[in-house]
């Protein structure tokens, strides 16, 4: 299955997915957007980065090809802008953002948290996942509510849940657990059962 | 009430008016419409929305959390528990995550039978909906044909996997067991009876005036907000978009089916109404062309290391006892990286993030719920309705808090 996804990447799933769509059109009605695709469902990472790159030359720190799927680590100043960018450009268009969660790599481990971007294009059926790592101390990063309103959940609940705080959020409170909850219990030093035994009052 | 009434004229009642023009009230979150534990503020001016917020997280169990202390093939327990109308659809979700960073190769009679299932349980998940739909707005009726036709499914996939509600029928690897004796028979028995069934609920509802006009023109959102907030599945699909994941990054061999994307174009109560209903029939074809496919063959990976061996064999063979032993006892490890795996589950995109460390245990499991995003738009599409038309919205967006909460 490995080898299926590693292969589909190589091609351009873009110009794939264009290829089909003729005969989408015809089984779903004339007035419905294509909507057939290819298995590969990774963006071209050598286009992708190139056209990136291009546009702001220090965009991305690292480029991660693995399990048929493209990993962008991005610097947090230029998440916002590389999310528009991305969003708008012709032939990329990531125009959902799919889910945002967020990870902890370990107490030990700095930078210790990471929020990942899974992004899919509606047009073109690939996907793209950004990284953003951030520091212990310093769990900041812009919002992007002002490109895709659905972040506006997925940023609660990251911040709820590992308490990274996302800047410029609209309405950043917790959204699963209590207000008066304390601590972050997705984050590696939160102990399974939690610290008390809890219960509303 | 201490209302000084000395400088009034006698003439003059004093009433005191705590409903001034606006209202705050909490819905829920033991509401019956609100499919479980969901809590709504609405401020209300007169009968009208101005404002809805929800406020989730009363079923908050941490399984995130639990994920990260269980070996990979113990979580596929815990997905069941998540969106429970649809438990197949997490377990495939999941297990294919954790194959593509296996790289296993599944057999091609598993994967027919994963698609077979799932689309069986995506009908069950539609008509629960569609019965606790109509049940919201006033029809008794449909609610119990409905329940009468998923307790068909329900006994199916109890005879494959042993478990009605929480089948954890798909294992890493390919299936639990294969298909018990006479299986085919009972799927074609399912499949001849189901459209006469299917054709009593349009009659009960589609042509029914009075669900019509509590449905049409209620809870527009528009295919850009759509998009904007997210939303993915049926709810995406009656805003005239005709993504589907099934075709948009085809897996376990959806590209071979052949089926259509019901697509409705107005975006209200009624359009999503319309897809799902449609929907049903289009999962009765594939249920048909993947039975058609069922021929023998092996139902797991050839993966020793991963799959537990069959019983005879675990008995007899030393070798199938010691990876028995080892897969029981400390699991088996799975390469250092990350996926992110979606399928069209039968609310909408059901995503799963699965990052590994190169352990036994995954370093984290993120799951990316469709009723979780497709609830946050609730707002967009409630804001400047009715009242009353919530419990519609709602019903119609069809979300699950065990998904959502998790």
């Amino acid at each position: 299955m490995a080898e299926e996804n590693k292969q589909g990447a190589q091609t351009d799933a873009a110009s794939d997915a264009t290829g089909k769509s003729t005969t989408a059109a015809t089984t779903m009605g004339t007035e419905t957007p294509a909507a057939s695709g290819t298995p590969s469902n990774a963006v071209n990472a050598e286009q992708i980065t190139a056209l990136l790159r291009a546009a702001q030359p220090d965009s991305i720190v690292e480029v991660i090809q693995a399990f048929g799927e493209v990993t962008l680590i991005v610097p947090r100043e230029h998440i916002v802008e590389i999310c528009d960018y991305l969003k708008h450009t012709p032939k990329l268009e990531f125009n959902f953002l799919a889910d945002l969660c967020g990870a902890d790599r370990g107490v030990e481990e700095e930078p210790r948290f990471e929020v990942n971007y899974h992004l899919f294009s509606t047009k073109h059926f690939h996907r793209l996942r950004l990284k953003v790592l951030l520091n212990e101390d310093d769990p900041l990063v812009p919002t992007v509510t002002g490109i895709w309103k659905t972040a506006n959940w997925h940023e609660r609940e990251t911040f709820d849940l590992f308490g990274v705080v996302f800047e410029g959020h609209p309405d950043l409170r917790r959204i699963l657990l209590p207000d008066e909850w304390q601590g972050h219990a997705l984050r590696k030093d939160f102990p399974l059962r939690g610290y008390e035994p809890y219960s509303i009052n | 009430m201490s209302v000084s009434t000395q400088n009034l004229p006698p003439q003059f009642e004093v009433i005191d008016q705590p409903l001034d023009t606006q209202m705050t009230i909490s819905m829920g979150p033991q509401h019956p419409s609100t499919h479980g534990v969901l809590r709504l503020e609405l401020v209300l001016d007169g009968e009208m929305i101005v404002k809805a917020t929800p406020d989730i997280g009363y079923l908050h169990t941490g399984m995130e959390k639990l994920f990260e202390y269980k070996k990979y093939q113990q979580g596929i327990v815990i997905t069941d528990r998540m969106d429970y109308l649809n438990p197949l659809g997490n377990n495939l979700a999941y297990v294919m995550a954790v194959e593509k960073l296996l790289g296993l190769e599944i057999p091609e009679r598993a994967q027919v039978i994963r698609v077979l299932m799932c689309e069986l349980q995506r009908i069950a998940s539609h008509l629960v909906w569609l019965g606790t739909h109509a049940l919201d707005l006033g029809a008794m009726t449909v609610f119990f044909y409905c329940f009468r036709e998923r307790e068909k499914i329900l006994n199916l996939i109890e005879a494959c996997s042993g478990g009605r509600l929480t089948p954890s029928y798909f294992r890493i690897g390919g299936i639990m067991m294969d298909l018990p004796g006479g299986f085919e028979r009972r799927v074609k028995q399912f499949t001849d009876n189901f459209p006469p069934a299917l054709a009593e609920f349009n009659t009960l509802l589609t042509g029914n005036t009075i669900f019509q006009s509590r449905t049409k023109g209620v809870g527009y959102i528009s295919p850009e907000d759509a998009i904007d907030w997210g939303i993915s599945g049926p709810s995406l699909r009656g805003s005239g978009i005709g993504l589907d994941i099934r075709r948009a990054n085809p897996y376990t061999g959806y590209e071979t089916y052949d089926f259509d994307v019901p697509v409705e174009q107005d975006g209200d109560v009624w359009a999503r109404y319309m897809v799902r209903m449609r929907e049903m029939t289009e999962s009765l074809k594939i249920v048909r062309q993947a039975a058609a496919r069922l021929k023998p063959g092996p139902v797991k990976a050839d993966a020793p290391k991963v799959v537990l061996p069959e019983r005879e064999a675990m008995k007899t063979h030393m070798d199938a006892l010691i990876h028995h032993f080892l897969i029981v006892a400390e699991g088996f490890s799975v390469p250092k990286g990350e996926v992110y795996h979606a399928i069209e589950a039968s609310k909408g995109e059901l995503g799963v993030y699965v990052k590994s460390d190169g352990g036994a245990k995954p370093n984290r499991v993120h799951f990316r719920a469709p009723s979780f995003v497709n609830l946050s738009a609730l707002p967009i599409m409630v804001e400047g309705e009715m009242i009353a038309d919530v419990v519609a919205v709602i019903g119609s967006i069809d979300i699950v808090l065990g998904e959502i909460d998790r």
